[in-house]
């Protein structure tokens, strides 16, 4: 009896051992492309929420999962589809309850480089991992309660190992749950598009898309550049907030709702420029349906207001006034930044 | 014997190395570099920057939304003629209170009496192209078709905010004199101070930057005439080189 009982500990210590002592997950470094490592400081990964193999991939498993969702009809990828560079072809987003939202959603790449950590349009996330908290609860969004996804995730049949490898824990928390999809939204990198070629001398733009972007970099042009990157900045945006003149009267306070700052209203973030072949429609409500009507409003469509900013230099005038041409050339520049391997790779499908 | 040997010989090697005089009298001290911003004397800060209203030199009312700067090539010069320059450049954001300080590992020099100067923005060797990490991440860059490199200046906001708001946005970096082909003129300053200053403890010399005076002195600035886009006009950008001169000045200096 008492080897019995001796033999029974011995293996409850080695179980103990192994599970939750001497294993590590896999460190996953975050692979930075040679555009970036070139031109911009590293990536913003948090210190408690290092990336790891086993995190990955529990963060890709949980973000295409409906079981975050209320009722089981909605996955984070519902709204942030692969193949829309991880936005959505509505201009709202529509809800497990059949509600549309007031905002489009906002695309999933190069996450990592948003320096000022400031997530969402509006800024109201101040890091990706508590950007992951929000729509999971949000009743116009997947309307489901963080103790129920828990409750769910533990009795799941694998979730609780896949919790064990990730983060040496089979106990699954809310805070574990957004680890692992921010880890997962981090290793979204596109630097493959035509311009990041040409960047590194692999590829040759024609001559309308070279007039295209001198239009953008000139301050008596497009002068796109100040809130919208340049060759040295290849992230395509600040990732600052700007109120770039869509409406007179704010029905969305976008900022200003965050900071209760009269100064931020209608203020909204930058988005980047890259992969916009597939993210239409365009704006925080996606009111703009093609690039085309994107460009027209820069150029003869702003609205003013008391915080328009002041980098819309020709508001008086409705815009920067380009040529029907200018307009094109314009275009055919911004296309140039669009990553057609990031929309195919298998890493980041289901 | 033998610990007593080793204790005589740490304790000589202890006070060797705490000794900070040279020889001569002097002293190893660090200095640190503290920036302010006013107008006309008044402190601007990230608290009030985006509510103030301020005239500028030709009776125009002002407001400021987002002022960056750069300078570079911070250096003290010593009676003997010696320089000491310290690593690095200095981003200034304002909306940002972290950047107004700067403080270099190299910040070691001798106690003594020195002259400060200070370029503005980068100079011809220092202003490349896409080479600084941290200011391409800002967006710092300077289109290639004007001369490339990095903004030394910018500063945005609406003028004549008492009866019809207009946008201006002052930005200043090299400047461009023709086109066809294109002809750059590098558009620094080199800032410098005649005050002399004692340093005999660890210091931290205050720099003050007037805003105001970039619209004052020597060219009365016409924001209605000068407003935007002023980056490829060859004439404004001189003209913010010359009012640059003497936008700063030598403020508390504490040790």
């Amino acid at each position: 009896m008492k080897k019995r009982i001796f033999i029974i500990l011995l293996l409850l210590f080695a179980n103990c051992t192994s599970d939750e002592q001497g294993y590590q997950p896999t460190e996953l470094p975050i692979e930075i492309p040679e555009v970036f490592s070139t031109y911009l400081i590293p990536p913003v990964i948090p210190a408690d929420n290092p990336q790891t193999v086993e995190g990955v991939a529990l963060g890709r498993k949980l973000f295409f999962d409906k079981i975050l969702s209320a009722d089981g009809t909605q996955s984070c990828a519902s709204c942030h589809s692969p193949q829309n560079a991880f936005a959505e072809n509505l201009p709202t987003s529509i809800g497990v309850d059949g509600i549309s939202g007031t905002r489009n959603a906002m695309p999933l790449f190069n996450l990592a480089w948003n320096y000022g950590d400031r997530f969402n349009w509006d800024g109201s996330a101040l890091s990706l991992e508590r950007q992951a908290e929000e729509p999971v609860e949000n009743p116009i969004e997947l309307h489901s309660d963080w103790n129920n996804v828990v409750n769910r995730l533990q009795n799941h049949p694998e979730y609780p190992e896949l919790f064990q490898l990730a983060f040496n824990t089979s106990t699954i928390t809310k805070e574990l749950t957004t680890k692992a999809l921010a880890q997962f939204e981090r290793t979204l990198i596109s630097a493959n598009s035509k311009f990041d070629r040409y960047t590194l001398g692999q590829a040759s733009l024609t001559p309308q898309e070279l007039n295209g972007l001198d239009i953008f970099l000139r301050e008596d042009k497009g002068d796109c550049f100040h809130c919208h990157g340049n060759p040295n900045n290849p992230l395509w945006t600040n990732n600052d907030f700007h109120n770039n003149g869509l409406d007179a009267t704010f029905t969305d306070l976008g900022l200003g709702a965050v900071t209760g700052d009269p100064n931020d209203n209608g203020k909204f973030r930058s988005p980047s420029l890259r992969n916009l072949a597939y993210t239409a429609p365009y704006m925080h409500d996606g009111r703009f349906a093609t690039l085309d009507e994107v460009i027209d409003h820069y150029s003869e469509g702003l609205q003013n207001s008391p915080t328009i900013d002041p980098l819309m230099k020709q508001i008086a005038q409705g815009g920067v006034q380009l040529t029907a041409q200018e307009k094109a050339d314009l275009k055919a520049f911004l296309l140039t930044l669009s990553d057609p391997s990031f929309l195919n790779n298998l890493d980041f499908q289901n | 014997m033998k610990n007593l040997f080793w204790h005589l010989l740490l304790t000589v090697l202890i006070f060797s190395c705490n000794d900070d005089n040279d020889g001569n009298g002097l002293r190893n001290i660090t200095v640190d570099f503290k920036f302010t911003h006013t107008w006309d004397g008044a402190v601007i800060n990230d608290s009030n920057f985006t509510t103030s209203v301020v005239t500028n030199a030709n009776g125009e009312t002002m407001t400021i939304a987002r002022l960056r700067y750069l300078i570079s090539r911070i250096e003290l010069f010593n009676t003997q003629g010696d320089s000491f320059t310290f690593d690095g450049y200095k981003f200034t954001d304002l909306s940002d209170t972290t950047t107004y300080d700067f403080s270099t590992n190299n910040a070691i020099i001798p106690s003594g009496t020195y002259t400060l100067r200070f370029i503005w923005g980068f100079n011809e060797e220092d202003n490349l192209d896409g080479a600084y990490p941290d200011l391409n991440s800002a967006s710092w860059n300077w289109p290639e078709m004007l001369g490339g490199g990095y903004h030394f200046l910018q500063l945005d906001g609406m003028y004549n905010v008492d009866s019809s708001p207009s946008p201006y946005n002052f930005h200043n970096g090299t400047a461009r004199l023709s086109t066809n082909p294109n002809v750059f003129e590098q558009n620094f300053a080199t800032i410098e101070f005649p005050e002399e200053i004692v340093l005999s403890e660890n210091a931290t010399i205050e720099i003050v930057m007037d805003i105001a005076e970039f619209f004052k002195n020597p060219n009365t600035w016409n924001l209605n005439v000068l407003d935007t886009p002023l980056m490829p006009n060859y004439n404004a950008q001189k003209m913010m080189q010359e009012n640059v001169r003497t936008v700063f000045s030598l403020g508390t200096v504490s040790q």
